[in-house]
């Protein structure tokens, strides 16, 4: 049976998604390309303006994920949204509601609301959340498709700092669980994967890299192998302590 | 004169201790006691903390500059990625009841003056917006009396048919005022302190409504409680200490952005050059090297700002700075009144370096292997 990732009812072979935002648009195609990725976010405040528009440099057969970025609560969130479903973007949407100018921390309480009202106009609602349980589950209570954690701050490149948490997320939650900021490497995403998160989002750290074909080529093999280990059932790994050799349990006898 | 740390009775007070606090710090700022050290620490710390960014200011902090650079430009690609912002100002009106020593729309200058009707507005914008820009900033001088809030009011209602973003640099205003322009669809407020040092301010502000240094000061909060979305902050670098008016435009904005964490933060980096009222009695001391110094400070204490780079500087400086340190660019600039669809109905501010027009801007951005970005902003009001 194929590997697909499943979000809204719509199935994926990658589970690459591309962040846009920090890249050159004559470069997009070639990086879809090499990263195998099926989706593609799209912050709608750079989009249909100016000398060049976003939309001419993503292949049609990408899945568009408009960003709410820009909104500060809920209900600009869901302005946006609307906005992108007019300007033909499709069904999907990612939710970033950001309050703070400094460290972009999204505010999963606005969130929430904005989920709440979204999902009942039929949008595939993805947001963008710091890890916490309680807020998790009220978004996918709300009608979330699935739950982007981050792993670090947004542009920050530190990888899974928040990765006991995306596990509990993981772990508790039963939706795709997708890591969105942060990644830094492909190392990182592939810990991801091996984790068990359902996909992984990385932008500034392709979008900054010397040879930004080659990078989204090595994060799709990353994300590849972390998913086949996850897939796999990573084997025994050697905690601080040797396993005792002698079993702890061998002086039991069969006996009332 | 007038005392200019007194309020006149037309100008709102509100509740803020920042003023205070700036100025305390900034007395405590002596640039000359850092060393190589103490700047290598500060090019090598996770999160830049005062006493970075004092060093990062520093004349010892000159002969760094290439690491600090270094440092600077990672900041820049990891909140910026590619991207550069392109937008151009219009000046609607260079009326001034001012009387500031150094500027060229000084009262008492003699220069031809002019403002923009609102057709003459419109055709401006026009042009302008035919070029492709989708960001405007509009500016007037200082007088209430020829540029009345309702006027600006007007143009920002106007501009709001043809652009995206919309920010006004003009007069220091009240709160509701502010909210006025708000609603009539400006978003971004900058107001520049010209020089965080009290006796230097007075010095240089004789005369005229500008004279009052907290007043001034507080707008930015004003602003941010009226409704507007973003604030810039800037010196003009070379009327006083420029490393302790830099010290003092960061720390200001580093508190602002404490108090309203929602509000988007931005610097502009003007340096003295030649103007209409150019007598030569100020010493300008701020060269490109520390032009650079100062921008890259800035990008280190507070990555996430954006900063912009003004066509007072030659072509050559502004290319090498964006992606450097600034995120954002002036293209097609003229510092008369209008001047787009028309010829200048009013003389300029000071001399621009930089006269390329929005294609050529966009060229350069994209032979530097960096992106022209037009839009980055979705108005809510």
């Amino acid at each position: 049976m194929a590997d697909e990732l499943s979000i809204g009812g719509r199935r994926f072979n990658s589970r690459f998604i591309l962040g846009s935002g920090k890249f050159s648009l004559e470069f997009m195609r070639r990086v879809i390309d090499n990263g195998g990725a099926e989706m593609v976010t799209l912050a709608l405040r750079r989009a249909n303006a100016g000398k060049e528009n976003i939309l001419d440099h993503i292949p049609k057969d990408i899945t568009l994920l408009p960003n709410t970025s820009g909104a500060r609560n809920a209900q600009e969130a869901v302005r946006i949204a609307r906005l992108a479903r007019d300007l033909g973007c499709g069904d999907f949407v990612k939710i970033e509601v950001i309050n703070d100018s400094k460290y972009l921390l999204p505010d999963n309480q606005e969130t929430i609301k904005a989920i709440e009202i979204l999902s009942k106009e039929g949008f595939i609602v993805m947001p963008y959340m710091y890890p916490d349980l309680i807020a998790a589950r009220r978004m996918a209570d709300a009608g979330a498709a699935a739950i982007m954690p981050l792993g670090a701050p947004i542009g920050s490149n530190k990888g899974l700092l928040t990765r006991d948490f995306i596990k509990i997320l993981v772990d508790e939650v039963d939706l795709p669980i997708i890591v969105d900021a942060g990644i830094g490497r492909p190392s990182q995403a592939c810990e991801a994967m091996e984790m068990g998160v359902s996909a992984v989002m990385a932008n500034t750290a392709i979008a900054t890299s010397n040879d930004i074909a080659m990078m989204s080529k090595a994060f799709k093999l990353a994300i590849e192998a972390g998913r086949k280990a996850y897939l796999a059932g990573l084997g025994r790994v050697l905690e601080k302590e040797a396993e005792a050799s002698s079993p702890l349990t061998g002086f039991l006898e069969d006996r009332s | 004169m007038k005392d200019h740390m007194v309020y006149a009775s037309n100008m709102e007070s509100i509740e803020s201790n920042i003023m205070d606090k700036v100025l305390a710090r900034t007395k405590e700022y002596d640039p000359s006691i850092y060393d190589e050290s103490d700047v290598k620490k500060a090019i090598g710390t996770d999160r830049p903390a005062f006493e970075d960014y004092k060093a990062l200011l520093s004349p010892a902090a000159e002969s760094l500059l290439e690491e600090i650079a270094a440092r600077a430009k990672k900041e820049t690609r990891r909140y910026f990625g590619n991207s550069v912002s392109i937008f151009t100002p219009l000046y609607i009106s260079n009326h001034c009841d001012n009387h500031c020593t150094y500027c060229g729309f000084s009262r008492n200058n003699d220069i031809v003056r002019g403002k923009l009707s609102r057709d003459e507005m419109e055709d401006e914008f026009k042009a302008i917006s035919e070029t492709g820009l989708e960001e405007i900033l509009i500016l007037t001088g200082e007088s209430r009396t020829e540029s009345g809030v309702e006027y600006i009011g007007d143009s920002v209602k106007t501009a709001k048919k043809y652009f995206s973003t919309i920010g006004v640099e003009v007069y220091p205003m009240n709160i509701d005022e502010y909210r006025y322009l708000n609603g009539c669809g400006a978003d971004f407020v900058s107001v520049y302190q010209e020089t965080y040092d009290p006796d230097m301010y007075a010095k240089y502000h004789p005369k005229g409504p500008k004279r009052v240094y907290p007043y001034r000061f507080n707008a930015q909060e004003r602003a941010i409680i009226g409704g507007m979305r973003g604030v810039s902050f800037g010196s003009l670098l070379g009327l006083g200490d420029f490393r302790k008016d830099a010290f003092s435009t960061g720390i200001h904005a580093h508190l602002v952005q404490q108090k309203y964490p929602h509000a988007e933060i931005s610097f502009s980096v003007p340096r003295m050059r030649p103007h209409n009222n150019d007598n030569g009695e100020i010493h300008n001391n701020v060269r490109e090297r520390q032009l650079l110094q100062v921008l890259l400070a800035y990008r280190i204490f507070m990555p996430f700002a954006s900063i912009n780079i003004s066509s007072r500087e030659r072509s050559a400086f502004r290319d090498n700075i964006i992606g450097l340190a600034a995120n954002k660019i002036s293209a097609g600039v003229k510092v008369g009144v209008g001047g787009h669809n028309k010829e200048e109905k009013g003389d300029e501010q000071f001399v621009i370096s930089d006269p390329r027009d929005v294609s050529e801007v966009h060229t350069m951005i994209l032979q530097r292997g960096l992106q022209p970005v037009y839009t980055d902003y979705i108005r809510m009001m």
